[in-house]
């Protein structure tokens, strides 16, 4: 008891709430920028954690990382870009929705979505962190290879439109995924010479090109003033979202449960959270066909998945010092360096900075909505701006990214090429998510894929020698059978009909 | 005549400035920002050890040091960038052992000759781990199993292939008299990935840092064997070294230190060594090392510029072995 009290002393004193504060007014202009990311608003915050004291440097990357989650879909719904990798699963919806004059209720569910999935998997945090962990713990190469392949399956699934389409789409990525050297035999694949390249393409630049520069390049490239968007929506944030919670709140406790447990994993974050939340959200609802048209279910699905995935990933990384995601990868290092040794110890050490950190988790979650109330409310930026000025502002924002990440003018190089093929594909109806995914997954199903064979010395049987990963195996082969399986069960049924119709 | 004064005295008070410009670019030399580059990711245990020189050289310099990543292709994108940098002595760079590695595989032509060496600042000896519950209470009986199992029959991760750990592991068995890949390598992107494996029964050996084992051994999930280390490690003082578990010389392990591109002033050069040494020997430097349990050894430029030259051989005939080469 003393140490919560301990803990409680240390977040709220005016230093601490101020960092709080003020890091998520950074955390949601991040996310609300198009071409800036969470990953890199944490990045860019460890030089300055470095002269903080641990509690409010804690507090700064936690608070940071669920408003810049949340915000990514501001410009998702408003300029079908969206902020952050997690936000492309649904950003077909919300604009959708946007166009349609509801881009403000779209965002107020999105919102309490947003805070229900971080609070709900800092519960978990809370509470089962060390079962949860040991969940975890059971993934081995042969697991990480099924779930990786089950998130590229999703994205085939959810696809909105052709399947070849989206599965060619899927093979680009796949392809950009395999340039840079190769962890298994160390050679250099695709680099043409340049040093740069052999650390791989990262995806951010890329996610840039695909969906912002294809907005920037289909507005320029059209008479007028490109998409169509209602001069000021009207609609008013919160009134709507008490009634779509009634209808969907079993889809909010899926995708939490489900954006938690994928978070918790190491090496799956909050943006495959957000795809298999959404596919098996669409697998299970009554209007499979409303989904990627603009359906707000898909939206509480996905949105509550992501921001659980930010609370879950903390789970390995406070238990076993593993990262769950890029995010908490560089935040164990800040716990290093500030002396919090992750590690079962750090739940014992009775200074109550672990109580301090799950109460900052709390406070981060809760000021997301009065901080993302008025990004809702101010949001209307995006419509008010004529875009022949916001057009440009985005691109000079979308280089500042693009370059950001690795402090290198290739990556800006990548993301221009990369936005001037995706508009071409875009042109042909080939939806870019996909590509995304592939691009994310690739190296993780190719890794996991060669390090299994070398350890099984080449039997592919192992893949179903352990009890998880013949699960997720079984999971993955039907999830590729299930549209012969329908279809032939609509043949049979059809011809028992027909013969129903002969007998009769 | 008015005209021409001024014009005069125009060009008299700019040669002044220009004078005066110039000496005071050799008399002061730091003054402007220096970036300190490093080659692996931010959070990682290079970036933090980068991170606290930065801090303390920033008190000996009177300048801001910032440190920028350059991650990935196992370090030769970061290395790439300090070498071509230019070599006024605003952009050094944490040069690590993977720079006696990398071209021997024939990743990059960079070599130790590319570099002016400042300072080496750290040196971390690997561990042998493997899972708490496994059948070897000490190295010994680890080495007798190697020995007796058929080739191929364990595992170990914790680098890419051909990385530190690797190489350093390799070397270990060639030291004990077995094929340098007596022990199958399954490349990972790091140590905590590998400890994950370990931990997941995947594999059955990770020879890294034990620093970066910590938080699984302190779990009790996984446990040291031994450290390939001529000392045991403060933090960790139930460790033996091999030296003391089996009677074994080997050691070979991870250097970090400070360096900029080829072709440095050699005032640039005694300021930066004497400004690092400093910081090496200060308080914020030394407590955050041993807290974390990282190995501090210090040698100044001409050792480290010698160090390099040595490794680059031990690492050159590592990798023969192993058959990595190029």
């Amino acid at each position: 008891m003393d140490t919560i009290l301990l803990g409680l002393q240390l977040v709220f004193n005016v230093e601490t709430l101020l960092v709080i504060l003020a890091a998520s007014v950074f955390g949601v202009f991040v996310g609300a920028v198009p071409g800036l990311t969470a990953t890199m608003a944490v990045a860019l915050l460890v030089p300055i954690t470095f002269y903080m004291d641990p509690v409010p440097a804690i507090a700064a990357i936690v608070t940071t990382s669920a408003m810049a989650i949340f915000s990514g879909d501001i410009p998702a719904t408003y300029l079908n870009i969206p902020g952050t990798p997690s936000s492309a699963a649904y950003v077909g919806d919300s604009h959708l929705l946007a166009r349609s004059g509801r881009a403000r209720e779209t965002l107020g569910v999105n919102l309490v979505c947003s805070v229900f999935g971080g609070i709900f998997g800092t519960i978990i945090l809370v509470f089962v962190s060390p079962s949860l962990a040991e969940v975890a713990l059971q993934f081995s190469s042969f697991e990480y290879f099924w779930l990786a392949l089950l998130g590229l399956s999703c994205s085939i699934f959810i696809a909105i439109g052709s399947r070849v389409k989206a599965f060619l789409s899927l093979m680009i990525g796949l392809l950009l995924s395999t340039v840079g050297l190769d962890m298994m035999s160390g050679a250099p694949r695709f680099t043409f010479g340049i040093p740069d390249l052999m650390a791989g393409i990262n995806f951010i630049p890329v996610m840039i090109g695909m969906f912002a520069l294809n907005e920037l390049m289909l507005f320029y490239g059209s008479r007028g003033d490109g998409r169509a968007m209602p001069s000021l929506s009207k609609d008013s944030v919160f009134s709507q979202v008490p009634g779509h919670l009634k209808a969907y709140w079993p889809n909010m406790f899926r995708g939490g449960s489900i954006g938690t447990l994928i978070g918790a994993l190491p090496g799956a974050g909050a943006d495959i959270a957000a795809w298999i939340s959404y596919a098996v959200g669409k697998g299970r609802s009554k209007q499979k066909e409303a989904y990627g048209t603009g359906h707000i279910e898909g939206i509480v699905d996905a949105s509550s998945a992501n921001n659980s995935g930010i609370s879950g990933a903390w789970v390995p990384a406070l238990v076993f010092g593993i990262p769950g995601d890029s995010i908490t990868a560089i935040v164990i290092g800040v716990l290093y360096m500030k002396g919090m040794n992750p590690g079962p110890t750090i739940f014992m050490d009775g200074s109550g900075l672990i109580y301090a950190l799950f109460v900052v988790f709390f406070l981060a979650n809760l000021v997301m909505l009065p901080i993302g109330y008025a990004a809702i409310r101010s949001a209307k930026v995006f419509i008010l701006t004529p875009r022949k000025v916001l057009m440009p502002i985005i691109l000079c924002f979308c280089i500042v990214g693009a370059f950001s990440i690795n402090n290198s003018i290739t990556d800006v190089w990548i993301m221009l090429i990369i936005g001037a093929v995706a508009s071409i594909l875009a042109r042909c109806d080939f939806p870019m998510a996909p590509a995304i995914l592939g691009l994310v997954l690739g190296t993780t199903l190719e890794n996991n894929f060669m390090s299994s064979m070398l350890k099984s010395n080449g039997d592919l049987l192992a893949f179903f020698s352990r009890p998880i990963s013949a699960g997720l195996g079984a999971l993955v082969i039907l999830l590729w059978l299930s549209p012969l399986l329908t279809m032939a069960y609509k043949k049979f049924k059809h011809a028992n009909s027909n013969k129903a119709q002969e007998l009769s | 005549m008015k005209a021409i004064i001024n014009t005069k005295t125009v060009k008299t008070v700019t040669a002044t400035l220009l004078l005066a410009a110039s000496s005071s670019a050799f008399a002061a030399y730091p003054e402007k920002p220096i970036t300190i580059i490093v080659p692996w990711a931010a959070g990682g245990g290079t970036d933090a050890t980068a991170r606290t020189i930065a801090t303390a050289l920033e008190e000996e310099l009177g300048q801001t040091v910032n440190v920028v990543n350059r991650t990935g292709g196992s370090g030769v994108v970061g290395h790439s960038a300090m070498a071509t940098a230019r070599p006024d002595g605003y952009t050094l760079g944490l040069v690590t052992g993977e720079l006696n590695m990398m071209h021997w595989q024939g990743l990059t032509n960079l070599t130790y000759e590319d570099y002016t060496p400042i300072g080496q600042i750290n040196f971390d000896y690997p561990g042998i781990q493997v899972r708490a519950d496994a059948p070897y209470e000490s190295l010994e009986d680890l080495v007798a199993a190697i020995r007796e199992e058929p080739k191929g029959t364990f595992q170990a991760s914790g680098t890419g292939l051909g990385g530190v750990w690797h190489l350093a592991f390799a070397g270990f068995l060639m030291d004990q008299g077995m094929e340098a890949d007596r022990v199958t390598w399954i490349p990972s992107q790091g140590a905590a990935p590998a400890m994950t494996e370990l931990a997941a029964g995947g594999l059955e050996i990770v020879p890294s840092s034990v620093p970066e084992a910590r938080s699984m051994i302190e779990a009790g999930r996984a446990k040291s064997l031994g450290v390939m280390g001529p000392e045991r490690i403060e933090s960790f003082p139930d460790v033996p070294t091999i030296q003391e578990a089996i009677g074994s010389d080997y050691l070979v392990g991870e250097w970090r230190g400070i360096a900029g591109p080829k072709g440095m002033d050699p005032e640039v050069v005694a300021t930066l060594e004497t400004a690092l040494e400093a910081a090496y020997n200060s308080d914020t430097y030394q407590d955050f090392m041993s807290q974390q349990g990282f190995g501090t050894e210090w040698r100044n430029a001409e050792e480290f510029g010698q160090l390099m030259v040595e490794m680059d051989a031990v690492y050159g005939e590592i990798i023969e072995n192993v058959g990595l080469g190029k």
